[in-house]
């Protein structure tokens, strides 16, 4: 599907600038642009596609849905099922999070979103399928979805209402299986199409500058780090691996795009694909930042316990993909 | 009559940008328009919205969630 980035590349490398195949700086180049040509074209499709899909399912549908439907337990499957979908943004947790509440949507449901949301999106799709190849992307979306129900579940039977933030428990206890009107904005595909566009545009401008940064330092790893360089500290027997890299990783608030090329040499060099993607998901799943938000409407404790059963839940998934990858 | 415009957001960037694009329109234009940005989480709340930034005119709720286009807003406020 790709050769042809490939033909190009080559082109430009070996026939444009006329450099000889055996040089390190050719090898490098020819790397670096089919790498970078590869993804941004992955990443367009990607955010394209979901800016359709998030443009006629907007967040308000999800959430009157969500209040409107008795699901038998299938709730918080579908709440992180909807958490793909739907682009997130850590400033809009608050409102989102307040909003579910008065909907009358229980607390775990609400986690189960606030889970996946951040954990499988656009972006990350995009470079999953360029980096590591389809069947790992599907992997990490199934498992981040699963990791948001199963959390959202397990924090709904800790039962944590009495944790919220007073305001909160207000809101609470007001709470109702309300309609909010909703205002669908009645448009055709042609007028959907440019504000789509738009926010397209507005993404990619955005992650550029990390995805060539982080290509640029893989790209310069591969040549500098011996194969298998890693496998001697970090192997899959090494059963510390999974937790050591999933706890480094919640306090990172790293651009998952700037990090995920890096991660992928990791994997090349040797780190196993189960530690490499629990990692991913300690920094994309969880960042202090989003804590300090949260603050708003819980308490530490509650902000502790959902961290933790997060963090939890992705250590055992780290496990599981060694074993099972 | 002057139009009221609150822009709700919590600060964040997006939010940032949505003032910016909303305070150009209308002072190009020579609107008559009062702008206030409302990031007080429990007032933003009164108006049930799930995501910022979002634009309010006279108490309506017009564009939630995304950084509006300059002629968007001109539409949105003439």
């Amino acid at each position: 599907m790709f050769d042809w980035i490939q033909n190009m590349a080559d082109w430009f490398v070996y026939g444009v600038l006329g450099l000889a195949k055996e040089q390190h700086l050719a090898e490098a180049l020819n790397f670096f642009i089919y790498d970078t040509t590869k993804i941004l074209i992955l990443l367009f499709v990607v955010i394209f596609l979901m800016g359709i899909v998030n443009s006629y399912f907007p967040i308000d549908k999800v959430k009157n849905y969500l209040s409107r439907n008795k699901l038998y337990g299938i709730e918080y499957l579908m709440a992180s099922l909807f958490g793909v979908v739907t682009p997130f943004c850590s400033c809009s947790s608050v409102p989102l999070f307040i909003g579910f509440v008065r909907g009358g949507i229980p607390l775990g449901v609400t986690f189960s979103f606030l889970i996946t949301s951040p954990l499988v999106n656009e972006v990350a799709i995009g470079l999953f399928v360029g980096l590591f190849g389809i069947k790992t992307t599907i992997i990490y979306v199934v498992s981040g979805v699963l990791l948001g129900t199963i959390s959202g579940a397990i924090l709904q039977k800790l039962k944590l209402e009495p944790l919220l933030t007073p305001w909160v428990k207000e809101v609470l206890v007001s709470a109702q299986r309300e309609q909010d009107v909703f205002q669908a904005e009645k448009q055709t595909f042609k007028q959907r199409l440019p504000i789509i566009w738009a926010e397209v545009q507005k993404i990619l401008k955005g992650i550029i500058p990390y995805v060539l940064i982080g290509i640029a330092i893989g790209g310069l790893m591969h040549g500098y780090i011996p194969e298998g360089f890693f496998e001697q500290y970090m192997d899959e027997d090494n059963l510390f691996a999974v937790p050591i890299a999933t706890i480094l990783a919640v306090p990172m608030y790293s651009n998952a795009s700037g990090i995920l090329p890096v991660v992928q040499v990791l994997v090349a060099k040797g780190i196993p694909l189960g530690t490499a993607i629990a990692f991913m998901m300690g920094v994309v799943g969880l960042s202090l930042p989003e804590a300090m938000l949260l603050k708003k409407v819980m308490t530490l404790k509650l902000i502790a316990i959902f961290f933790g059963v997060v963090t939890l839940c992705i250590i055992v998934s780290g496990y599981l993909f060694n074993f099972i990858l | 009559m002057t139009k009221v415009i609150k822009i709700l957001g919590t600060g964040c960037p997006k939010c940032q940008s949505m003032t910016g694009v909303v305070k150009g329109v209308v002072l190009e234009n020579n609107l008559d328009a009062t702008i206030e940005k409302v990031e007080d989480i429990m007032e933003i709340m009164n108006y049930s919205v799930l995501s910022t930034p979002a634009l309010v005119i006279d108490n309506v709720i017009t564009i939630k969630g995304r950084i509006p286009s300059k002629s968007e807003v001109l539409e949105l406020l003439t």
